[in-house]
């Protein structure tokens, strides 16, 4: 029987006529060359059926790696940089793997029966293996506390957004991205580059932005995603001067007006768009019209293979872009018996628009009311001076928490005097959110801590 | 400048941001009588703890919340510093 044909990696790797590569700082190598080149020292077969965790020191390697990996293991799971090591046996054996790739064997000396092997620059080698199933592609979730959850995905999934979607459309694109492609948001970038014939510029942790910009620019990069956090610390930088993408892409977290502003001033020619995505529900929607939220049209049955609705004011997802499991002993269901994944972002729709208005956990309680840190921080934001806040609650003995609001401010501001500025931003909070929503204490910091997933991190949701 | 006097400017400056009239700020009127609703006393205590340094509603388990403005401000005059 002749098998139906698999969806792998390796098949979109192109001829020599393109000149398509993936690079970081120190390496480049042409993406073309990839098919008869190997960075496991030709043993990729030994991989064939197995489980595999793959925990490269950078992105450089991994993406290699995972181009190699595909096809061959039956399962691939891509390990973040920032994973805990007391998470890692337990994420190992909830995904059942028996071999490791790495570029850190040392980290896995003692691990017992299974396969390690080394990854490295890749060489040339005589035998590949075949293309023998379909990988499943498992990837860690986000959250910032406890054991991550474990989500399954196909590659034919991970793709589900791209084929055929190709913004900002001219020359070949050559993709970056301010996230790990070890995450979700990035891999869609990397998937992007490899699948939809384009090159890839990776970031490197620890280096400093300005020399990662110039890096970008050298490169020619044309498209680059991030979240809002990663583009409002550009536009703070002063580097994206130097800096002219085709296509700017936010994701991760709420694109606020204020910050698609700020990237139209920023990137004029740039087309902007953000869209909706989730490790567990997959990529949901672009919106290309430089407006925060989205046409309350795209709720409903059906575009694009995507079913969404609203139930108890959070999204639910339906969709073949979702991951199809959690994993792992008693993992918990992924999808409501109709198959929908509840993202626990919450909406609110205003005219024929919805808005995200933040995360079902993150509530902050005043007195019993709910609110929402981050329609303060849309509010906030809007203000000229303003670079990025973060609302939170404090707690009180009178209402159990209150707003209040840590503000970081365009350069140069705060010389100016802070309190016309804390004056400004009160007066618009009291003019567009009900009275429990205005932050009782502002302060001026100079600068927010984001997440290794490169999100505002709040430390009380 | 005094605790009391600190105090008292404070509500003023929550009544002004939160469009409340007061009425004369006595010892015995009652912080119902205020106009002040819970959201302002919640203000008001977390801007006092960061002005005196000190939230007398917290530290004490048992504390009852005062009755009127005169109790209101004793409970942070008879904090130990």
């Amino acid at each position: 029987m002749f098998p139906r044909e698999i969806f792998v990696l390796r098949d979109h790797l192109g001829s020599v006529l393109t000149e398509r590569t993936i690079s970081d700082s120190r390496h480049s190598v042409s993406i073309s060359d990839l098919g008869t080149q190997s960075c496991l020292c030709g043993r990729d077969a030994e991989l064939a059926g197995r489980s595999v965790l793959l925990a490269t020191s950078g992105q450089f390697l991994a993406g290699l790696a995972m181009i190699e990996i595909d096809g061959v293991a039956r399962r691939m799971l891509l390990c973040p940089p920032d994973l805990k090591a007391d998470h890692l046996a337990s994420v190992m054996a909830a995904a059942g793997i028996d071999a490791v790739v790495t570029d850190q064997p040392d980290r896995f000396a003692d691990i017992g029966d299974v396969l390690v092997l080394p990854v490295g620059l890749p060489q040339l080698a005589e035998n590949r293996a075949q293309t023998l199933r379909a990988t499943e592609w498992l990837m860690l979730t986000s959250g910032t506390s406890g054991v991550p959850k474990i989500v399954g995905h196909t590659l034919e999934g991970l793709c589900g957004a791209i084929i055929g979607d190709s913004p900002a459309p001219g020359a070949m694109p050559v993709w970056a991205t301010f996230y790990d492609i070890r995450r979700y948001g990035g891999l869609q970038i990397f998937l992007r580059a490899i699948v939809g014939g384009g090159a890839m510029v990776l970031s490197d942790a620890g280096e400093a932005l300005a020399d990662h910009v110039a890096r970008l620019q050298t490169r020619g990069v044309t498209h680059m995603s991030g979240t809002p956090s990663h583009w409002r610390r550009l536009l703070m930088s002063g580097a994206a001067a130097h800096f002219t993408p085709r296509y700017v892409r936010l994701s991760g977290e709420i694109a606020d007006q204020a910050v698609l502003d700020g990237l139209k001033q920023a990137f004029p020619v740039a087309s902007i768009g953000h869209a909706y995505a989730s490790t567990e529900a997959g990529v949901g929607f672009a919106v290309n019209d430089g407006r925060e939220g989205f046409p309350a049209g795209l709720i409903g049955q059906g575009r694009d293979g995507v079913d969404m609705k609203v139930v108890d004011g959070s999204l639910r997802i339906r969709s073949r872009r979702a991951a199809h499991a959690y994993v792992g002993h008693n993992a918990a269901a992924l999808t409501d018996a109709d198959g929908f994944v509840d993202t626990g972002d919450m909406l609110e729709q205003r005219g024929d628009r919805y808005y995200f208005v933040g995360r079902r956990g993150g509530i902050i309680n005043v007195g019993g009311l709910k609110v929402h840190p981050e329609e303060i921080e849309a509010v906030i934001n809007g203000h000229p001076d303003v670079r990025m806040s973060r609302a939170r609650s404090r707690r009180s003995p009178i209402t159990g928490g209150i707003v209040v609001a840590d503000v970081v401010l365009v350069d140069g501001r705060e010389a100016a005097g802070v309190d016309a500025v804390r004056g400004e931003i009160l007066a618009a909070c009291r003019a567009r959110l009900a009275s429990h929503k205005v932050p009782a204490m502002i302060s001026f910091v100079p600068a927010l801590d984001v997440t290794p997933a490169g999100k505002l991190a709040r430390t009380d949701a | 400048m005094p605790v009391r006097s600190r105090i008292i400017a404070t509500i003023k400056q929550i009544a002004d941001e939160q469009k409340v009239t007061l009425p004369p700020l006595t010892d015995d009127l009652t912080l119902h009588e205020t106009g002040f609703d819970s959201l302002a006393f919640a203000i008001l205590v977390a801007r006092l703890e960061d002005d005196l340094g000190t939230d007398p509603f917290t530290l004490a388990e048992d504390a009852a919340f005062p009755e009127t403005v005169g109790d209101f401000i004793r409970a942070y005059e008879n904090v130990p510093a």
